[in-house]
């Protein structure tokens, strides 16, 4: 075997505490290493260009780079010896940089480390084999989870795109929080004008299997052929006979229902359809508060239903479908603000989320438009809005900023002025972050052309004064003074986490996410949209929080993710998988037990029952490798003895 | 267990009556504790924003002398001793702060040193509501109480172990089981009252203290229940001054939450030191007896 050693300088990220000549010297001491050299920046095109030229030059048959982590450019140098002439698994990348210059400063240990991180690789690739992708077909259609904005961009983009597109909502309607929204910012323009017909054009697209009342119960299978199991919840009336016409919610007696849609802002009926504008235009019944159901006394709505919709019978259904990728679009959630004590831990009535302002303000909510203070239906003259309320404080284990608070704060401190003219709003706020386009001309605009009081600093405490109205008491830290506000209504803007549940998907769909419950993207920079596992994308801010414009753009990446794999009708397999070596299998089946992925099966071999991996099942995890108590499994490109040469050599002084 | 008893300085002065009126309940309940020999101030807020290590010192003493006369817990009414007793025992933990805390002492601190609680929570860890109601001889049931526990009793949080910090709420299950049945959720009930500031800053502490004792009469409480002598003095003894400053008249008794719990076990009012306090308590007295001879009518009459 000829084997080439490229070290790499990565400017001074590792040539600043690695003798990176002194390295490449080293390894020219290596078995069948007959050419080593360092590189200033390997992974550039020059860089690339000289491996190239080496390869033709001293006809090598492996290549060994030691550079970074082999997580981002390790597929970049796969495809260089590939265009060499090389099989691409016969590369081996050392990790010199995080594992060694990032993290010590000893210029001799760092080398001594770098020398041998290298000669492990070299002894690795000298029991590589190469290795080659099996090519197989997919399932052209795409499973968008959640029907937010971003759901809705990413599911009309496909569909546009031709691709068949499952949208799964687990409300009623999709919307998500968008539709709950007044207005928004900068342009305080009509949420619901806006968002209203892209919902439509997601109900009549061609292309688009909308399930509403649904969630994904499971998910098997891997990228471009997906089995997943849609639980469409029972929501005892018939959807396809549902006009949505409404008489039904009309009639039902059972009044006394908490408006979920209306953030518990106001009461619906047990039957309802969310708002005006849902998509689909659909009555479910709510069973926990529906009398028929709890008590079996009732049955009006299916008196008055002129379509027989209603079934009171009806059950949750399970049905399958085949995606060849998924797109996950699950939104968030507010966190529990009620920790905050001082705040008064929810038992204040006039103390209110931003949300619940929202539908307030917004004319199809529960008061038609009108601001009132929930407390007593007057019409508050002082509104204290607090921002960063479960945002940016460490004392309560949150310290990312949502994102997005100091905007809508600023334009409902606006929206406030238009609805009552004589009103005087209050926002305590700790820092105005206002990055997007027109967005400080925005705020500016809420201060000085709407007089709204910004008071930089945090609130300690709110209380009922006794008359019917709330002391707000807080510190101003650019006077340096306590201050004191009495006013009819307070709106915290309360941080957000990741939707409830999301944890749960995550582990369905094999993907990552951090404390918060927000998914795991790629790459924090050059991979926003992928996850690590194939053919699962992110979008909106189930990824991290993120505005409406920023959930629209990453709605309409993550299509165009879909819309590239896609444009191949066959899909590589990585071949980096397990296989069983038959003549020392005793087909005891604990492999087929210990995988997670369901790829081992049994199968008769010359008249004995042996294990057999279906190639294009197995994920490559290993775990069947090391149950395995004969060794007659091995994972490609890890093989026992690849990983003893690398320990070999290690342990030989 | 053995209960080491440390008044703090106050008791013996400004809150002698929180001192008579603890004593009282603990020996109707049966609860018993030796006062520490030769202790000395715990330091108060002086001392500590001096040093800490002088702080650490005098406490440590405090708790060094409660652990030669073989107490395993010491008690303390005042939320400032407790504050700094488990300060200086949290601290303690750090061999470097020891050496430092050592060289302040005649003996070498010891590795284990008793525990430190309020009465309050000692009351509560000792007793459960059944146990206290037995002694309860006049029902506070119908006496609007307004729950006061100062800044301090309830933080720092994970030292003063006293629940949520915002809404500590042992006090007022202390009062339920005395029968207390109106006890006022009282939204300010672990808002400073200004504390010290008294002295350096009156217009301060008047406009903190003016705030309770505002809202606390808005709420038409009958009487303000405290456990810190601090806050007793600055909403009682200088209640004038925060009528002055808010431009009105307060008549708002300031009773500690121990002569609450007294009147309710049938002691006498002398003994608990009710006339220690500036705004006369007489009516919240008056209130608790009419309203028991009250139920007692409807019951029959009988005694």
């Amino acid at each position: 075997m000829r084997i080439g050693v490229f070290v790499c300088h990565c400017g001074s990220n590792i040539a600043g505490t690695v003798d990176c000549k002194a390295a490449a010297e080293s390894a020219l001491a290596l078995p069948d290493v007959v050419y080593a050299t360092d590189l200033m920046y390997t992974c550039a095109e020059p860089g690339q260009a000289a491996i190239e030229q080496a390869i033709h030059d001293y006809n090598l048959t492996g290549v060994v780079v030691a550079s970074c982590s082999p997580r981002m450019h390790e597929p970049t140098f796969r495809r260089t010896v590939e265009r060499a002439g090389l099989n691409r698994y016969m590369f081996e990348m050392a990790n010199i940089r995080e594992h060694v210059s990032w993290i010590g400063k000893d210029m001799v240990a760092n080398t001594n480390k770098a020398c041998e991180l290298i000669g492990m690789a070299v002894a690795k690739l000298r029991n590589n084999r190469p290795l080659y992708a099996q090519r197989f077909d997919i399932t052209k259609s795409v499973l968008v989870i959640g029907g937010g904005v971003a759901g809705i961009q990413a599911a009309l983009d496909c569909a546009d795109g031709g691709i068949p597109v499952i949208l799964v909502e687990k409300e009623p309607t999709i919307g998500g929080k968008m539709a709950k929204l007044d207005k928004t910012f900068p342009t305080v323009d009509c949420s619901a004008c806006i968002l209203g017909p892209k919902m439509v054009d997601v109900a009549q697209h061609p292309n688009i299997t909308l399930y509403a009342c649904s969630e994904v119960d499971d998910i098997t299978g891997y990228v471009g052929n997906f089995d997943v199991k849609i639980r469409r919840k029972a929501t005892y009336v018939d959807w396809s006979k549902c006009t949505g016409c409404g008489t039904c919610t009309e009639k039902c007696p059972s009044k006394k229902v908490p408006d979920r849609f209306n953030e518990n802002m106001g009461l619906t009926t047990a039957i309802n359809i969310p708002f005006p504008q849902a998509i689909p235009k659909r009555a479910s019944i709510n069973p926990q508060y529906c009398r028929k159901l709890t008590t079996g006394k009732c049955g009006i709505c299916a008196k008055v239903c002129p379509t027989k919709a209603i079934d009171y019978t009806m059950k949750d259904e399970i049905i399958t479908v085949k995606v060849g990728s998924v797109i996950a679009a699950t939104g968030y959630d507010l966190m529990d603000w009620t920790v905050y004590q001082e705040y008064g831990g929810g038992k204040y009535p006039d103390v209110i989320t931003s949300l619940q302002y929202e539908r307030l303000l917004n004319a199809s909510g529960p008061t038609g438009g009108h601001i009132v203070r929930p407390s007593d239906g007057k019409e508050p003259k002082k509104v204290v809005f607090i921002q960063c309320v479960g945002s940016r404080d460490k004392s309560i284990g949150r310290p990312l900023c949502s994102g997005f608070c100091c905007m809508y704060t600023a334009k409902q401190a606006v929206l406030t002025k238009d609805h009552i003219p004589d009103s005087q709003s209050y926002v305590f706020y700790m820092d105005i972050r206002a990055v997007g386009k027109l967005y400080d001309e925005f705020t500016r605009r809420a201060i000085e052309e709407y007089g709204t009081e910004y008071i930089r600093g945090r609130v300690s405490k709110i209380y009922p004064d006794g008359n019917g109205q709330y002391v707000v008491c807080g510190v101003d830290t650019l006077l340096g003074q306590r201050i004191e506000v009495t006013c009819d209504l307070v709106v915290l803007a309360v941080g957000i986490e990741a939707s409830h549940g999301a944890s749960h998907l995550a582990e369905k769909l094999r993907i990552s996410y951090d404390q918060y419950g927000f998914f795991l993207e790629g790459h924090p920079k050059l991979r926003p949209v992928e996850t690590n596992t194939a053919g699962v994308f992110l979008a909106g801010v189930c990824q991290g929080t993120k505005d409406i414009p920023s959930s629209v753009a990453q709605g309409s990446a993550a299509a165009a993710k879909v819309l590239a794999l896609f444009s191949r009708d066959k899909l590589e397999n990585d071949p980096q998988i397990a296989h069983v070596n038959p003549a020392r299998c005793v087909a005891c089946g604990k492999c087929i037990r210990c995988c997670p992925f369901g790829a081992i099966k049994e199968e008769t071999f010359r008249g004995q029952l042996k294990a057999k991996v279906i190639d294009t099942v197995c994920q490559g995890c290993g775990i069947c490798t090391s149950t395995c108590p004969q060794g007659a499994i091995q994972l490609s490109h890890a093989t026992d003895n690849e990983i003893l040469a690398e320990v070999n050599l290690l342990c030989q002084y | 267990m053995n209960i080491g008893y440390y008044p703090g300085c106050s008791a013996k002065g400004s809150s002698l009556d929180y001192e008579l009126s603890s004593a009282a309940v603990c020996r109707e309940l049966g609860l018993v504790s030796s006062e520490i020999t030769d202790w000395n101030c715990c330091g108060s807020t002086p001392a500590h924003a001096i040093s800490s290590e002088l702080s650490a010192a005098l406490c440590t003493r405090n708790l060094m002398q409660a652990s030669k006369q073989g107490a395993d817990v010491v008690m303390t009414p005042c939320p400032s001793c407790l504050s700094n007793l488990l300060h200086a025992k949290e601290r303690m933990k750090n061999p470097e702060f020891r050496k430092r805390v050592d060289e302040l002492l005649d003996e070498p601190s010891k590795e284990d040193l008793p525990e430190a609680t309020s009465v309050m929570q000692m009351i509560g860890r000792m007793y459960n509501t059944g146990q206290i109601a037995a002694h309860v001889k006049m029902s506070l049931a119908g006496l609007r109480i307004a729950p006061y526990y100062g800044c301090l009793m309830s933080r720092p949080a994970d030292l003063m172990n006293f629940g949520d910090p915002e809404n500590p709420t042992l006090m007022e299950s202390l009062l339920a089981a005395c029968g207390a049945t109106d006890i006022l959720d009282f939204p300010l009930k672990t808002e400073c009252c200004g504390a010290a500031s008294g002295i350096p800053h009156r217009p301060l502490s008047s406009v903190n203290s003016g705030r309770i004792l505002e809202l606390a009469t808005r709420m038409e409480a009958d009487c303000i229940a405290v456990c810190c002598p601090l806050c007793q003095m600055n909403l009682d003894l200088r209640q004038k001054q925060a009528g002055r400053q808010a431009k009105t008249r307060f008549d708002m008794p300031v009773l500690y939450y121990t002569q609450l719990m007294g009147l309710a076990f049938g002691c006498d009012e002398k003994e608990l030191g009710l006339d220690k306090l500036i705004a006369r308590p007489d009516k919240v007295v008056d209130k608790i007896k009419a309203l028991n001879t009250a139920v007692r009518e409807a019951q029959g009459g009988k005694a």
